[in-house]
């Protein structure tokens, strides 16, 4: 009976302590957002969003900042999306397990793993430099795209493998090619699937900063072309905070981040239970 | 009509080769442009000398080494227990309404940019430390604590994946020997999923390895051997991320050779990470 009595206790004790670092855990979570959000909501007031920054972000708002986070994550969007799906379709349409599909897999995954900063140094030499695209929209761009490729592979390639098997048959059956399998059955389906991971890509391009900083530059100049470099709202939070100009701007454009960053990943969210339930 | 879907079968893995081939271009960029400088100094100077004085021509990482294991062990000392008590929590013990809100809520961690968290630490956490104990606040402490909650995304869900993937005969098993949840927890289900937990924590390992824009603002960047968790210290991401802006020459060299040693280090991390979740799936 001891033992038995023991063993219940050890078991409490385990629950109680999992129960608390999990809130624990959430707390802190909303104890950061709350102490930037607290601080940095009151700063956000229309003129904040539609001036540029003046006096090196003393002053003004961060329009031209918004612009530039919206051009770079249009560039990464607009290249990472076909290359992604593209890679998707053929893992999981167009080969069987084989050495190459493994080999695609395995460099995905790497690629997944690999630090900003290491993008930063690659996006730098390779596409400011070498391809001499200078500090600009689009070496940022680019970069930004290979960042986040792995993203949309892998949310595309789950998206594609959950269409039954019998909308193929079907497509099959009535005389199509593969081709029109692909672009007439499988992918018109797999779509909001395909779409919540582009938003996700979205989310991580707008937060970026160490790949940003070393391949678009931190210009606060409006841009004009492609080439022009441009400073994200990120780098922009960055450079504000870390060279002490302004808290008050620091903390205003923290927040305007955050509420970004969460507004694109809960649009991600419902779109990626939608289609769960859809599908169940 | 043949012809035509071969042309798009061969287009399709061309795409797809392409896509990976950017991994192989990063590393022959980075190595390109890093390795010269290892050979003209020895890899030996380079990884175990200790000065690191550009202006003079002497590139030693190694305190940046330590300090980027140093901020490494420091962030899984925190990040494991909590992730795998948050992962134990959504996998066996949350009410199911719990677990739907919780796991959009820790996905949505991982999305908050690094530099949030940063600024975060610098402006509550390193004033916190500096005054109760001690020390510039800038340190590893700082560092190690901002780090482990941002690696806890990692951690958590594919611990959590790796739980409940476990056919539920281990589980109804355990319960069926007279075993408490508990004890099946402890003594079934986690050493059943232990390549998965493992995988979680080098991934989680490999990210905080690779954290920069955060780390450059909370650890102090001191460029010396830490002696104990209250120092400053630099890191070698945080080592490309500060002088990367203006550095020329050798010095430019000297940093892309920090991003080679960077680069090995997250590729062991990440390789193994896959072969053990590979593992577990085959």
């Amino acid at each position: 009976m001891r033992i038995d009595r023991t063993r219940y206790l050890t078991q409490g004790i385990a629950k109680i302590l999992i129960w608390s670092a999990t809130l624990f855990t959430i707390g802190v979570m909303i104890l950061i957002l709350f102490q930037i959000l607290s601080d940095g909501l009151p700063v956000l007031r229309l003129h904040f969003f539609t001036e540029s920054p003046r006096s090196m972000g003393r002053e003004g708002g961060i329009f031209s900042t918004i612009i530039g986070t919206v051009a770079l994550t249009f560039v990464a969007i607009l290249f990472a999306t076909p290359l992604g799906v593209g890679t998707a379709i053929f893992l999981r349409e167009y080969t069987r397990e084989t050495k190459v599909s493994r080999l695609i897999r395995f460099g995905t995954d790497c690629l997944a793993g690999v630090p900003s900063i290491i993008f930063g140094l690659f996006g730098f030499v390779f596409f400011v430099i070498y391809l001499n695209m200078g500090w600009s929209i689009l070496s940022g761009g680019l970069t930004l795209a290979v960042m986040i490729l792995p993203t949309i592979i892998c949310t595309s390639e789950e998206a594609i493998k959950a269409i039954p098997y019998s909308y193929r048959e079907v497509s099959y059956s009535l005389g199509g090619t593969k081709w029109q399998t692909v672009t007439r059955a499988v992918l018109p389906h797999s779509l909001p699937g395909i779409f919540t991971g582009v938003i996700l890509g979205v989310g991580r391009s707008i937060g970026e900063t160490a790949a940003v900083i070393l391949t678009a530059g931190s210009s606060l100049v409006m841009p004009t072309s492609f080439f022009s470099p441009i400073r994200t709202m990120a780098v922009h939070f960055y450079i504000l905070a870390r060279e002490g100009i302004s808290m008050e701007m620091a903390y205003g454009t923290g927040a305007a981040l955050i509420l970004l960053v969460l507004f694109v990943n809960i649009i991600a969210n419902w779109l990626l239970n939608r289609y769960i339930r859809k599908k169940g | 009509m043949d012809t035509k879907e071969k042309i798009i079968g061969k287009s399709f893995l061309i795409i797809a080769l392409s896509s990976i081939s950017a991994l192989a271009l990063i590393a022959i960029f980075i190595f390109a442009e890093g390795l010269p400088l290892i050979w003209k100094i020895g890899p030996k100077a380079f990884l175990f000398g200790e000065r690191w004085i550009p202006s003079k021509g002497e590139f030693g990482i190694l305190p940046m080494i330590i300090g980027s294991f140093w901020v490494t062990l420091g962030a899984l000392l925190l990040g494991i227990p909590l992730g795998m008590a948050c992962a134990i929590f959504l996998s066996e013990l949350a009410p199911p309404v719990v677990g739907t809100v919780l796991r959009p809520a820790i996905q949505l961690l991982a999305a908050i940019p690094s530099v949030i968290y940063g600024f975060w630490g610098l402006v509550v956490l390193v004033p916190l430390v500096r005054n109760y104990l001690g020390g510039p606040g800038l340190s590893i402490l700082s560092g190690s604590i901002i780090l482990g909650f941002m690696i806890l995304p990692t951690i958590i869900s594919i611990s959590e994946d790796s739980l409940r993937a476990l056919p539920s005969s281990f589980k109804a098993g355990g319960l069926a020997l007279g075993a408490t949840h508990w004890q099946t927890i402890w003594r079934v289900l986690i050493p059943a999923a232990r390549s998965g937990i493992v995988a979680s924590i080098i991934l989680g390992m490999g990210r905080a390895m690779g954290e920069t824009m955060a780390m450059i603002m909370i650890l102090g960047n001191a460029v010396k051997m830490p002696s104990s968790f209250l120092d400053s210290a630099r890191t070698l991401t945080t080592n490309i991320g500060i002088e990367m802006g203006y550095a020329s020459g050798d010095h430019r060299q000297a940093l892309f050779a920090t991003g080679v040693i960077l680069f090995f280090i997250i590729m062991i991390l990440n390789s193994s990470a896959i072969i053990l979740s590979r593992r577990r799936m085959g």
